[in-house]
C-alpha cells in the first residue's frame, strides 16, 4: 500500500511540475521575464504543494497508526489488557496481527482469533480513510497552488524555504536519534544503579558478573554489588588503547608527513589509497591475525627472553589495533598537512629553513588542530573496538598494567553480557547498559578535552 | 637622454634635474652583487625564460617589470633557488652571487637563502607570535647565543622594518592579527633578521592599500643603504619611485635594462615604450 501511494505521488509530482511551469509561462503571456520567479520554480512550487502534505501524512501515519490501531483493538477486546501482563500482552498482539495479516503465529485461541478479526476490519476501514485523506490533501493542495500561480508569486522563496525545511528535518533526525540512544542508555543504566550502587560500579576493583547468581537463583535482590566493579575493564581498555595509539600515532603521523611533503605525486597517488585499504579490512580479520599470528609470536619472543607471556595478551591486541587505526591518523593528518598554505612553506624556505625545520616549526603547529582531531577519532575507534580484543586479549578481567598479560575491555564485556539468552531486567544484562554509558562518558570527555587543547594551542593561519 | 626629453617627460626642471642626473652618475660605479648569465628556465616542456643576462648591483634597488607571465617572478625566484621546490622547474645558465655560481652542487641552499632573503606577494606571517616570527630565522641559523641576543636581533629587525614602535607592547600577540601592511613589514623584518645580503621582493605591495604601500616603499628606500634589493612590481609608478635600475621583461625575454630614469623617459625598445605608456600589459 505504502509503495502504491509513493508511486502515485511521484506521478503527481511530475505532472504538477509540468502544469505549474506551463501555467506560469501562460500567465506571463509567454514572456518568462515578467515572472518574479523562473517557470521551473513555479513548477516546483506546485509540485511541493501537491505532494508535500500527502508525503508528510504518509510518514506520520506509518509512525503513529500501528499504536492507535492496537489501542482500538484492545478497547474492543474488553478487559484483556488488565488480565495479561505486559510481555504476555505483547505476545498476544503479535500473534493476533500475525493471524490477521499473515506471519508466524505462536499459538492461537479464541481471543486471539477475535482480536485478529478486529485488526482486519480496522485495517480495512483505515485504508479507505487514509486514501480519502490523502486524496483530499492532494486535491486541495493542487487546486490552491494552481490558482495562486501569477507573475508576482514568490515561488522561488517558497521552494528555497521548503528545501531548507527538508534539510532541517534530516539533521533533526540524526540529532534526535543520538539523543534517543543516549536517553535509553541513561534510563537502562538507572535501573542498573538501583540494584548496584553507582560508586560500587565506577570504583569497584572486582569484575565477575558471571558469578552474580551462583547458588542464589536469579533473584535480583540477591545481586552481589561487589562483583560489578568497572575499574579492571577501564584499565584494560586504557592499556590496549594506549598501546594502539603508541603504535598508530608515530607511524600514522610520520607517514602522513612523508606523503604530503616528501613523496612524489606518483608515490602519493598509489601509497595513499593503499594505506586507506587498511581501514577497509574487516576487524574480524585483524582479530584472527592478532590471535593466530601476532599473539603466538609475542609469546615466543617473550619466552626466549625469559618473560612469562600469556597466550592472549594486551600487547598483541594493542599492536594489531594500532595497525588498524593507522589509516585514520595518516589519511586525515595528510589532508590537514596538505591544507597548510604553500605560502607558509615558501616563507620558511625563503628564510633558509630546511624541509624538516619547516615541517617541525611551521607546518605541524599550523596543522595541529586537524592532527589532534585525527588522533581523537583514532582513539575513539580503538576504545570502541571489540573484535580484536575478544580474539587476542581474552576475557579475563585482570587488574594489571602489564601488557604481557590477558586483559579485557569494556566493549568485550558488553558483548559477553549480552550474548546468549538473557533476561532484560537482570543486573547482569543491565550492567551492559551501564558499561555503555561509561564508555560514552569517557569518549565524550576525551572529545571535550581535545577540543580545549586544540582551542588553546591552535595557530591560525587565515 | 637629452635634458629636454627628461624635462618634458618627468616635469622635473632646472636644479632638480641636475641633482637627478648627479644621483644617476653616482650610482654608476656600484659593484655587481648578483649576475645572471644566459639564464633559461623550463617548466616541463614550456620555456619561461630565454637567455637572460642581468646584473644586480650592490646597494641598489633593481625593479623587474613587465606584463603578467613575462618571467620576472621566475627570474626572481631563481636568485635564491626558490624554484627548487617546484618539481618540473629546470634552470640552465649561471647565476652568480659574489662571483660564485649558486647552482653549483657544492652550494648549500640553506646558506644561500640566508644570504638572499625573500619577501612574498601576499604577507605570509607564520601563525606564531610577532616575536617568534622574527626570531624564526635567527633560531634556525643559530645566530643568537642567548635570549638577550635574540631579543636584540628581533628589536633591531623590527626597528629597521619600521614596525617596532607599533608592536613593541604586543610582541607576544599573533603576527596574523596585524593589518595587511604591518604583516608585510613583519615579513620584511623576518627577512632582515637573518642579516641577508640581498632581499628579493615579489610584488610586496600588491595586497596592500596605498598608505601601507607608501610605508613599505619608504622602507625599501631606507633598506637600500644596507642591502641589495630586487623587487618585482606591476606598478610602473612604484618601480619609478623606489628603484635605481629597471629591467623590462616580455614573453620570457629580458628586453631592456638600465637606469630607471632612462627606461622610463627614454626607452630604446618599442616594446618597453608601449608597456610603460600603458599600451599593453
Amino acid at each position: 500500500m505504502f509503495w502504491t501511494y509513493v508511486a502515485i505521488l511521484l506521478v503527481l509530482i511530475i505532472t504538477a511540475h509540468l502544469l505549474g511551469r506551463t501555467k506560469a509561462v501562460h500567465v506571463a503571456g509567454e514572456d518568462p521575464s515578467k515572472l518574479h520567479s523562473r517557470p521551473g520554480y513555479h513548477g516546483a512550487y506546485l509540485a511541493i504543494l501537491t505532494a508535500g502534505p500527502a508525503f508528510i501524512t504518509i510518514i506520520l501515519w506509518l509512525l503513529v497508526w500501528p499504536g492507535i490501531m492496537e489501542q482500538l483493538v484492545l478497547s474492543r477486546m474488553g478487559d484483556i489488557a488488565e488480565v495479561l501482563s505486559k510481555p504476555e500482552l505483547q505476545a498476544f498482539i503479535r500473534d493476533a496481527k500475525a493471524i490477521a495479516f499473515g506471519g508466524i503465529v505462536g499459538f492461537t485461541d479464541a481471543a486471539k482469533e477475535e482480536a485478529a478479526r478486529h485488526f482486519a476490519s480496522i485495517q480495512q476501514t483505515s485504508q479507505y480513510v487514509e486514501s480519502l485523506v490523502l486524496a483530499i490533501m492532494v486535491g486541495v493542495g493542487a487546486y490552491w497552488g494552481y490558482k495562486s500561480i501569477h507573475p508576482a508569486l514568490r515561488a522561488r522563496h517558497f521552494v528555497e524555504r521548503s528545501v531548507m525545511g527538508l534539510l532541517m528535518v534530516c539533521s533533526a533526525v540524526a540529532i534526535l536519534t543520538t539523543i534517543g540512544i543516549v536517553l535509553s542508555l541513561i534510563f537502562e543504566s538507572l535501573m542498573f544503579f538501583r540494584k548496584v550502587p553507582v560508586l560500587d560500579f565506577v570504583f569497584g576493583m572486582h569484575w565477575s558478573p558471571q558469578s552474580a547468581f551462583e547458588g542464589a537463583g536469579a533473584e535480583a535482590a540477591s545481586t552481589d554489588a561487589h562483583i560489578f566493579g568497572a575499574i579492571p575493564l577501564l584499565v584494560g581498555t586504557l592499556l590496549i588503547t594506549a598501546i594502539a595509539i603508541f603504535v598508530a600515532a608515530p607511524i600514522g603521523l610520520l607517514s602522513a608527513i612523508y606523503l604530503s611533503d616528501y613523496a612524489s605525486a606518483k608515490v602519493r597517488a598509489t601509497a595513499k589509497p593503499v594505506l586507506e585499504i587498511l581501514a577497509g579490512i574487516p576487524t574480524v580479520v585483524y582479530g584472527f591475525f592478532a590471535a593466530l599470528v601476532v599473539a603466538p609470536f609475542i609469546r615466543g619472543w617473550g619466552e626466549s627472553l625469559g618473560l612469562s607471556v600469556s597466550s592472549e595478551s594486551a600487547l598483541a591486541a594493542g599492536l594489531v589495533m594500532g595497525i588498524m587505526i593507522i589509516p585514520f591518523v595518516s589519511s586525515l593528518s595528510d589532508d590537514v598537512i596538505n591544507s597548510v598554505p604553500q605560502a607558509l612553506r615558501d616563507g620558511s624556505a625563503g628564510l633558509g629553513a630546511t624541509k624538516s625545520e619547516t615541517i617541525m616549526k611551521v607546518v605541524l603547529p599550523s596543522a595541529l588542530p586537524g592532527i589532534v582531531s585525527a588522533l581523537i577519532l583514532a582513539i575513539s575507534r580503538a576504545i570502541g573496538e571489540t573484535m580484536i580484543v575478544v580474539m587476542a586479549a581474552g576475557l579475563a578481567a585482570n587488574m594489571t598494567i602489564n601488557p604481557l598479560e590477558a586483559v579485557t575491555t569494556v566493549t568485550v564485556q558488553i558483548v559477553t553480557l549480552l550474548v546468549g539468552d538473557q533476561e532484560f531486567d537482570s543486573a547482569k544484562t543491565l550492567a551492559a547498559f551501564a558499561l555503555g554509558l561509561l564508555l560514552f562518558c569517557i569518549t565524550l570527555a576525551l572529545n571535550i578535552f581535545a577540543l580545549r587543547v586544540v582551542k588553546k594551542y591552535r595557530e591560525q593561519y587565515d | 637622454m637629452t635634458m629636454d626629453v627628461l624635462e618634458e617627460k618627468t616635469g622635473i626642471k632646472g636644479a632638480h634635474m641636475a641633482t637627478a642626473q648627479a644621483a644617476i652618475n653616482m650610482q654608476e660605479n656600484k659593484p655587481v652583487k648578483m649576475q645572471g648569465k644566459d639564464v633559461c628556465v623550463h617548466y616541463g616542456n614550456k620555456q619561461a625564460l630565454f637567455d637572460v643576462n642581468l646584473d644586480i648591483r650592490q646597494n641598489e634597488v633593481t625593479a623587474l617589470i613587465g606584463p603578467s607571465g613575462c618571467g620576472k617572478s621566475t627570474f626572481l625566484r631563481c636568485l635564491n633557488r626558490m624554484n627548487d621546490t617546484i618539481d618540473i622547474c629546470h634552470v640552465d645558465g649561471d647565476i652568480l652571487l659574489d662571483s660564485e655560481d649558486i647552482y653549483d652542487p657544492k652550494i648549500d641552499v640553506v646558506e644561500l637563502r640566508a644570504r638572499v632573503g625573500m619577501v612574498f606577494q601576499k604577507p605570509n606571517p607564520f601563525p606564531k607570535s610577532i616575536f617568534e616570527n622574527v626570531a624564526y630565522g635567527p633560531r634556525i641559523h643559530g645566530l643568537a647565543k642567548n635570549k638577550a641576543e635574540l631579543e636584540e636581533i628581533v628589536a633591531t629587525s623590527l626597528q629597521r622594518a619600521g614596525l617596532f614602535n607599533e608592536v613593541k607592547d604586543r610582541l607576544d600577540e599573533p603576527g596574523t592579527g596585524l593589518s595587511g601592511g604591518q604583516q608585510q613589514r613583519l615579513c620584511i623584518a623576518r627577512a632582515i633578521a637573518v642579516s641577508p645580503e640581498v632581499i628579493l621582493m615579489d610584488e610586496p605591495c600588491s595586497a596592500l592599500d596605498p598608505i601601507a604601500t607608501a610605508k613599505v616603499e619608504e622602507l625599501i628606500d631606507e633598506l637600500r643603504e644596507k642591502y641589495t634589493i630586487v623587487i618585482v612590481t606591476h606598478s610602473m609608478q612604484q618601480a619609478a619611485r623606489v628603484s635605481q635600475r629597471t629591467a623590462f621583461f616580455h614573453m620570457g625575454i629580458l628586453v631592456e635594462e638600465g637606469f630607471t630614469n632612462d627606461i622610463f623617459t627614454n626607452p630604446e625598445d618599442q616594446r618597453t615604450q608601449d608597456y610603460i605608456t600603458g599600451r599593453f600589459g
